[in-house]
């Protein structure tokens, strides 16, 4: 098992939002988190990531083996493609950042600084460095957004290679990757029940 | 963590990077003091140490808060949170980069700039010295500033609020290091506590600004 994440609740700006989930990966899983807006699907994924501490419960991984990737996607505008890949292959020391340059077809961009880059070209080159990182569990945060239908199959390939040679992702996602192996995880059942006393007075009645 | 220093010193002389912003206001600072103050060079080369000092803290509040906002605000810094560095490192790597590009600088031009202050002869190295012991403190102590602020927006006033009351010890002994060496006297008292409040700060702040760091992120 790779991850394995035991009874977590999770709250946001200190309202829990979340309760009781539990969720297991193994070697070439993919498990995609759904729900609607506000459910919790990032705080969950920065739980996991320990960005965040949980309300309750636990999460049982290998030592660095997770990576993290959210929103917002991390590059620099100043550097160029590839000093933004070198940089993190450098970090999470690896070294090779071609494979991942191929996989998201940015080799023509690859000596543009970031900041020329489009919404859609900084977001395959946010999830290029998932590549680089060597990780093998990717926790991607609403990866295809801004990508067109040919980038998100593109992401699709990349996710079903890593899956093939042995990684495995928690992709929260409201979109169709075309993943059919992946299972899905409704997270709408797991919804924090609403705190039951809201008035101070409430506590002495 | 070369890697993070290398790229922080790239980001900071590249366009937009604010390199040169320190030292282009230690230089407004320096030359218009004496304007304001008029020409009496003895009364200048008097105060010169301070003003030279004053302004070199100035330059240094002024870059602070780049240190984390930026990679607060494109989402760097949690991906460097999530990476194999400890925080404890990062923030280390962040007060170098910020020494090595505002704080390093100052050191070498405040000589330079002393000239226009007509600061004494003897003074000059005493000047560089205090400076080069002082400045990592102020970059140190700046860091842990940034860090408290990080997720703030416009946080930029409040972390010179917070962090000004904490660099007045080290501009007190700095300062002092550089007048008495400037008028002759022994300088062996204020220069040992301006190396103690550096040793000081480099080796416990570095913790306190990873600890405020984590909670930030939350």
């Amino acid at each position: 098992m790779m991850l394995r994440v035991t009874d977590m609740g999770v709250a946001r700006g200190g309202v829990p939002v979340l309760e009781g989930v539990s969720l297991a990966l193994g070697p070439g899983e993919a498990l995609i988190l759904r729900g609607p807006n506000g459910i919790g699907k990032t705080t969950l994924l920065r739980c996991i990531a320990g960005l965040q501490p949980p309300l309750a419960g636990h999460v049982e991984a290998a030592p660095e083996s997770l990576v993290y990737a959210g929103h917002a996607d991390g590059i620099k505008s100043a550097l160029t493609v590839e000093e933004n890949l070198a940089f993190w292959a450098q970090v999470f020391g690896t070294t090779d950042i071609s494979q991942a340059i191929d996989t998201f077809a940015l080799g023509p961009l690859a000596t543009r600084p970031a900041g020329a880059l489009s919404a859609g070209q900084k977001r395959r080159l946010g999830l290029a460095r998932l590549l680089v990182t060597g990780r093998a569990v990717w926790l991607l945060d609403e990866p295809t957004v801004s990508l067109d239908v040919e980038a998100v199959a593109m992401f699709a390939g990349a996710v079903r290679g890593h899956l093939a040679s042995g990684g495995a992702a928690l992709i929260a996602t409201h979109i169709d990757l075309g993943l059919s192996e992946a299972r899905i995880l409704d997270l709408a059942p797991y919804r924090a029940a609403p705190l039951a006393a809201d008035d101070f007075d409430g506590v002495f009645l | 963590m070369i890697a993070l220093l290398t790229r922080d010193m790239r980001l900071a002389v590249r366009a937009g990077g604010g390199f040169g912003l320190g030292l282009a206001f230690f230089l407004i600072v320096v030359v218009l003091v004496p304007f304001g103050v008029g020409p009496q060079s003895a009364l200048l080369s008097k105060i010169a140490p301070g003003i030279l000092w004053l302004g070199a803290l100035l330059a240094c509040l002024l870059s602070l808060d780049r240190i984390f906002a930026l990679d607060h605000e494109d989402g760097s810094l949690d991906l460097l949170a999530t990476a194999p560095l400890p925080m404890e490192g990062i923030v280390s790597v962040k007060a170098l980069a910020h020494w090595l590009t505002t704080g390093l600088p100052l050191v070498l031009a405040a000589p330079v700039l002393g000239v226009l202050l007509n600061l004494p002869g003897p003074g000059f190295g005493w000047l560089l010295l205090s400076l080069a012991l002082g400045t990592p403190a102020l970059s140190v102590i700046g860091t842990f500033g940034a860090a408290l602020t990080v997720g703030l927006k416009r946080g930029g006033l409040l972390l010179s609020l917070l962090v000004l009351p904490l660099y007045v010890p080290t501009l007190i002994f700095g300062a002092e290091v550089a007048r008495r060496g400037a008028e002759g006297l022994d300088v062996t008292t204020p220069l040992a506590l301006l190396a103690g409040i550096t040793c000081g700060t480099i080796a416990l702040l570095p913790f306190a600004s990873a600890a405020v760091l984590r909670v930030n992120l939350r």
